[in-house]
């Protein structure tokens, strides 16, 4: 409660020439921790995700990115084990501490699973279902809504005759891009991609980064990736993490070609 | 919208637990009736006496006889289902290895026996009893439960031998061992804890059935001395005495029905301790 | 090594085959159709009509199924979905004791508890008379049997969902329960037939739980308050005359045959199902 007030009148006091150059946040984190048992996961975690920006997540494996990126839609109610508290603000709701409706704030970000998980219904449903669940009745919108997005991945082409097939009949790296247009289809503000690409083809990945660089136009993008290559071509803003803690964070050329701390460095040298 | 959904969602989720506390209620109950109406009757006697006066009508004595009987076709069934079914499941997971449609085939015909009901078994096993020309008795009970539990043994011991790795398989292949000495050495050391689950299930569902022994043992109130004398089980006599309208006589039902049961919760409770605690040292 | 697998592979059309041997006595004096659907039941007569004894054993696996599946569906989704961990923690082992209990520890318990039940206070409240050995109670204890060895597959159902679908379903907003209804149970579907169809199979054949408190009168009724006879207590029960009146034996092992076949049947077709919709298995 203390930090929060410390906050507040931080920002009512800042000069406004200073807040107009300061990034606007579409995400801030504060003294978020995650335990697992004994097992300390992210270790007082606070962050800003700055708006309209790719903001990648990087660290080697059971760093906790994977973690931090469940916790910004509160996926971890999913995992009893887990232990979470702190923050996570979108705009204005602490998404971790309100109690009242956590699907319409989760719908305010689209998720893109490591593996493609198409819901088990039509290619045509697992569009429409966020739709649905909003409570959009007119078959019309929903129609319409489903071809724009499928166009909007590239999938438009390759699935508008069998639109009404079951979705485990694509490819995979037709189903992930199917995924990513069912998360556009609610109308996120955010897209949260955990290694989108890990399970893909070359050229499916490729598709996948294109979307993204296109979309950063008009989403926030998270992106946890351990691919360094990939870091660079997508990011605005690299977050480097080492055992549950943030230990360097800013703009990929000054995070990944002047490297401050010890364990970036050895990361570095260790993934290229 | 949002209301009716939070609703929704309180609903199913008080149905669900309503549903779940009252099978946990359910189920202690009837642990706690036969433990309740078991330990009542349970005296020293009923362990170390047999029957006096007959099963039916007579009120003295215990059920030693049961115990006994229940114990021989019980070990006995579990010895052969063993011999049998140790090299089966040895065999599915050292030279089938490579062949995953015929193992796969070969576990969905176990798993679809060990669904066939155990009266059938009995009757199957009578019918191959008169062939043979053998009476009701100790061995032919034996028999026709090893027949029933044989296919549990193989695919329980077959689920722990099948998490066991292949490249330890190929390590011993490749030192020059043959095939058959590899399945028996390395899955035989590996799968130990596996094996004795297997063993304890096999057993528990051996001295609990009823259905297979029911025409192939006969029933009787002395100690058998030999293979080819009828022998008395636990679950028969539980069945035999209850029907009787003398309250003595239902008393060692229910003495039997507790013994019985703390027979397969330790059986059970073994079989999860063995599961956990020598799984841990396996090479995984 | 060989030889022992092949050996059992065996059983089922050893089993098979000698049962059927067995029946063609019968099979030779009456037509299978006669056989199945006649309700003339009059074995000193040669008449062998078994109908009463099927329609008495789908009616109690019928009921059995009515009481145990929806309780176990519903709990399983408790214990998968909203359960702490160690409520089920604790669950694993029960189940496991509970579907280890002989079905003759069921059938004490159906004459000490259910059959009262059934016969002092449910069968009054409709107004009618009922000594409690009956259809209904057989049933009941039944579902009883049933729920361990169902909960325990609908539970290895649920859990082979994957996190990522769920977590597809909570991001794109739905809440956890339309996760459930919508995603989980769509995706377990062919586990959830197979759980109850398996579930079926096994009250179908269960013999001495059932024969204990369900009278064993041979008759056709719809009230579940009167007194039923299933196939399985058929043989159980008869198998001391069976080789004193002509064709009993041969009438008695047509009936284990036709449990056989269509309790093989039904885990040849589910189990399949299970395999079929599960490929990352095969």
């Amino acid at each position: 409660m203390n930090t929060l007030t410390a906050k507040n009148t931080d920002t009512l006091m800042e000069p406004r020439a200073i807040r107009k150059t300061k990034p606007e946040s579409a995400i801030s984190i504060k003294n978020l921790n995650v335990h697992a048992g004994s097992h300390h996961i992210l270790n007082n975690i606070n962050l800003e995700i700055p708006k309209n920006k790719v903001t990648v997540l990087l660290g080697p494996s059971g760093c906790g990115k994977t973690t931090l990126l469940k916790s910004l839609n509160k996926l971890t109610d999913l995992y009893k084990e887990l232990d979470v508290s702190g923050s996570v603000f979108i705009g204005k709701d602490d998404i971790l501490n309100s109690n009242h409706n956590i699907p319409a704030l989760r719908q305010k970000m689209g998720l893109l699973s490591q593996k493609p998980y198409p819901l088990p219904v039509s290619i045509f449903k697992n569009v429409a279902y966020g739709l649905k669940l909003k409570g959009v009745k007119d078959k019309k919108l929903i129609a319409y809504n489903v071809e724009q997005k499928l166009k909007e991945v590239g999938l438009w082409e390759e699935v508008k005759d069998r639109l009404h097939s079951s979705a485990d009949s694509l490819s995979i790296g037709q189903q992930q891009r199917l995924c990513l247009a069912r998360g556009l289809a609610v109308k996120p503000q955010i897209i949260l991609a955990d290694e989108p690409t890990s399970a893909l083809d070359p050229v499916s990945s490729k598709i996948i980064e294109e979307r993204f660089r296109e979309l950063k136009k008009y989403y926030t993008i998270v992106i946890v990736t351990h691919i360094l290559r990939q870091a660079q071509r997508l990011a605005d803003n690299v977050v480097f993490m080492h055992y549950g803690k943030i230990i360097e964070q800013g703009t990929p050329e000054a995070v990944l070609k002047n490297p401050q701390s010890s364990q970036l460095k050895e990361y570095l040298v260790d993934g290229f | 919208m949002q209301k009716r959904k939070t609703i929704e969602e309180r609903v199913f989720r008080i149905l669900t637990g309503v549903a779940c506390y009252s099978l946990i209620g359910i189920l202690g109950y009837i642990i706690f009736i036969i433990f309740n109406k078991g330990f009542s009757s349970l005296t020293l006697d009923m362990v170390t006496k047999l029957p006096s006066g007959g099963y039916y009508y007579g009120g003295e004595g215990g059920v030693l006889n049961a115990i006994v009987g229940s114990l021989y076709i019980a070990g006995g069934a579990t010895l052969i289902a063993i011999i049998l079914g140790v090299p089966a499941a040895l065999y599915i997971n050292s030279h089938l290895i490579r062949y995953k449609r015929t193992q796969n085939t070969v576990r969905y015909i176990l798993d679809s026996l060990w669904g066939v009901p155990s009266i059938v078994y009995g009757a199957f096993g009578f019918t191959l009893m008169i062939w043979l020309g053998m009476s009701a008795s100790l061995l032919a009970g034996i028999i026709t439960v090893a027949f029933l539990i044989t296919p549990i043994v193989i695919r329980s011991f077959d689920e722990a031998l099948s998490t066991i790795p292949i490249g330890l398989q190929e390590a011993a292949l490749s030192l020059g061992s043959t095939k058959s000495q590899t399945a028996f050495k390395v899955l035989l050391k590996q799968g130990f804890s596996g094996l004795v689950t297997a063993i304890l299930l096999a057993f528990g569902r051996a001295i609990g059935d009823a259905a297979s022994v029911l025409f192939t043992a006969g029933y009787t109130d002395l100690i058998p001395t030999n293979l080819d004398e009828p022998a008395a089980t636990l679950p028969l006599s539980i069945f035999f005495q209850l029907s009787s309208p003398i309250p003595a006589v239902r008393e060692r039902a229910y003495a039997a029905a507790a013994i019985l049961t703390i027979i397969i919760l330790i059986i059970s409770i073994s079989a999860r301790y063995f599961a956990k605690h020598y799984s841990k040292e396996n090479i995984k | 090594m060989l030889t022992a697998l092949v050996l059992i592979l065996l059983f089922p059309l050893l089993i098979g085959v000698a049962l059927l041997f067995k029946s063609i006595p019968l099979l030779n004096a009456d037509s299978i159709v006669n056989l199945l659907f006649s309700d003339n039941w009059a074995p000193n007569s040669g008449k062998f009509g078994f109908w009463p004894f099927i329609f008495s054993s789908l009616y109690v696996t019928v009921l059995s199924f009515i009481f145990s599946a929806p309780l176990c569906l519903l709990a399983a989704i408790y214990l998968t979905e909203f359960a702490s961990a160690r409520l089920i923690r604790i669950m694993h082992p029960v189940i496991d004791i509970l579907a280890g209990i002989p079905s003759v520890i069921y059938g004490m318990w159906g004459i000490l508890v259910i059959v009262p039940f059934v016969g002092d206070y449910l069968a009054p409240v409709f107004g009618l008379n009922s000594s409690g050995y009956s259809i209904l109670a057989g049933g009941i204890v039944l579902a009883i049997m049933c729920i361990p060895y169902m909960l325990n597959m609908l539970i290895e159902t649920f859990k082979s969902v994957p996190y990522g679908l769920k977590e597809a379903g909570f991001s794109l907003g739905a809440t956890h329960w339309e996760t459930i209804k919508h995603i989980v149970i769509r995706k377990s579907r062919p586990g959830i037939i197979s759980a109850f169809g398996l579930g079926m199979a096994k009250a179908f054949g269960e013999t001495l739980a059932v024969m204990m408190v369900v009278g064993n009168i041979a008759r056709i009724t719809g009230n579940p308050f009167e007194a039923g006879y299933p196939l399985p207590a058929l043989i159980a029960n008869n198998y001391g005359e069976m080789l004193s009146i002509p064709l009993y034996d041969s009438a008695l092992m047509f009936a284990a045959l036709v449990l056989f076949v269509v309790v093989l049947l039904i885990n040849l077709v589910f189990r399949y199902l299970i395999i079929a919709s599960n490929p990352a298995k095969v």
